[in-house]
């Protein structure tokens, strides 16, 4: 745990806690337990209903969100995953380039000696150790017990320390009045904001935005997972593949990878 | 001494005032805030999530609470969730009135009371029916590389290869 500031699970709790909750729970578990329980052919094993949480239970440090990015999938000139992203957040642009805000983005890499290119998706690393949460002032900048780093932009004041930070330049400012914004990806002027992993999909059950564009187009570039279950898609791939992280000296221990770079 | 003049003043308009005050109040109904019925009730005897009394007074406390939950230990419950409060209490309509309008529910009262909020500088103040993400059942996507697959698939040395990322050789 890198943030003084994390709660521990439970320390929210309410005293009038709505039976309305617990009756979720009891229902939703009793829903799992059905569908485990019915019959597949022999031999047959669905790795499935593994990571469905309860809504109203805490995330905890037994999972760790990542991801594993195949360069070698990544098509030059697709940008995919980043229109899913604007898409999925909103992200409007003002036309200005240098400052609009920008979650994901494709970076080209040349290599000067042989003149080869190859292109990768570029987004918050989601450190295990991340500078932005170690210089913020406030203790906006956050590390989630699932490894996802966030903004609390309620106390965010706008330093753009963390901005400053970050060594993969993945956080951007918000400098425009916004309206219109989407339900779950409140965004506002004066605050700092990065890739959230999509965390309110991952929270339900589901895959960052970018992640099923990328494979609906049936590109698989993108394979997101928890790096700490050893049966997960992403487990298998990262013990089988050679993957880096980018810029390992820091010893940031990031939760994307990559492959073929 | 110009306090003391004041001070005197203030007692006097106050004294001419009372008597008066009841009958202004009872006078003029349209300068209490119409508020915007509700999309639905979670029963009929209890309108709210919360009984209606401890909303009107707590509402604030529910929604603080829940952020912090929310964003801190990714606990996602629906019942004091604001973007349910706006599900519910705003019209989906493209029209709908806007955090601002007398004729938002949230701000029907806020604007009465003189309560100034900024949760809608961020916040969306409408509901967004059309967002993929209630459209989906938890669940039903690829369960983060866990995906489900059918049995031929599963006994086809193709797809595993291919869903384990390898090269295959045809
Ligand atoms: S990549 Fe940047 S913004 Fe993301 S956790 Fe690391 S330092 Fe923070
Ligand atoms: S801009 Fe916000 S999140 Fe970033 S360091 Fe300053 S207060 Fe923290």
């Amino acid at each position: 745990m890198t943030n003084s500031r994390q709660l521990q699970p439970g320390a929210l709790s309410m005293s009038n806690k709505s039976s309305f909750d617990s009756y979720r729970r009891r229902f939703l578990g009793g829903v799992a337990s059905t569908v485990a329980g019915m019959g597949v052919a022999p031999g047959v094993v669905l790795h499935s209903v593994g990571h469905a949480k309860p809504a109203g239970d805490a995330v905890t440090g037994d999972v760790r969100w990542g991801m594993l990015i195949d360069t070698n999938k990544c098509a030059a000139g697709c940008d995919d995953c980043v229109k899913a992203c604007d898409d999925e957040h909103g992200l409007t642009g003002f036309d200005r380039p240098e400052t609009d805000a920008q979650w994901i983005r494709k970076v080209t890499l040349k290599d000067k000696q042989t003149g080869h290119t190859q292109t990768l998706p570029l987004l918050c690393q989601h450190c295990e150790k991340p500078p932005c949460v170690d210089v913020c002032p406030t203790g906006a900048s956050f590390r989630r017990e699932d490894g996802i780093v966030l903004v609390d932009k309620h106390i965010c004041i706008g330093c753009r320390y963390c901005m400053m930070a970050c060594p993969y330049k993945a956080r951007s400012f918000v400098h425009e009045t916004l309206q219109d914004q989407k339900p779950f990806a409140p965004r506002g002027k004066g605050t700092v904001e990065s890739c959230t992993f999509c965390v309110h999909r991952v929270d339900n059950d589901r895959t960052p935005a970018c992640v099923e564009a990328c494979t609906a187009e049936n590109h698989n570039a993108m394979v997101f997972g928890d790096m700490n279950d050893p049966d997960s898609e992403l487990s298998r791939q990262l013990k089988k593949y050679n993957s880096r992280q980018i810029r390992a000296d820091l010893e940031l221990n990031t939760g994307v990878r990559y492959r073929g770079i | 001494m110009r306090i003391t003049v004041i001070k005197l003043w203030c007692t006097v308009l106050a004294l001419g005032l009372l008597p008066g005050m009841p009958a202004l109040l009872n006078a003029d109904d349209s300068l209490l805030p119409v508020i915007p019925e509700a999309q639905h009730r979670v029963s009929e005897a209890q309108g709210c999530v919360e009984p209606v009394e401890k909303m009107r007074k707590d509402h604030m406390e529910y929604i603080l609470h829940q952020r912090d939950e929310t964003m801190y230990e990714g606990i996602r419950t629906r019942q004091h969730s604001l973007v349910e409060c706006i599900n519910c209490h705003v019209s989906d309509a493209p029209d709908a009135a806007r955090y601002g309008s007398t004729e938002h529910f949230c701000s029907s009262c806020h604007k009465y009371a003189s309560v100034q909020i900024d949760c809608f500088q961020c916040h969306a103040d409408r509901p967004v029916k059309t967002s993929r993400h209630n459209s989906l059942a938890p669940g039903t996507m690829r369960l983060h590389g866990k995906s489900v697959v059918e049995k031929d698939d599963l006994l086809n040395d193709k797809l595993q290869a291919t869903a384990a990322g390898g090269t295959v050789h045809e």
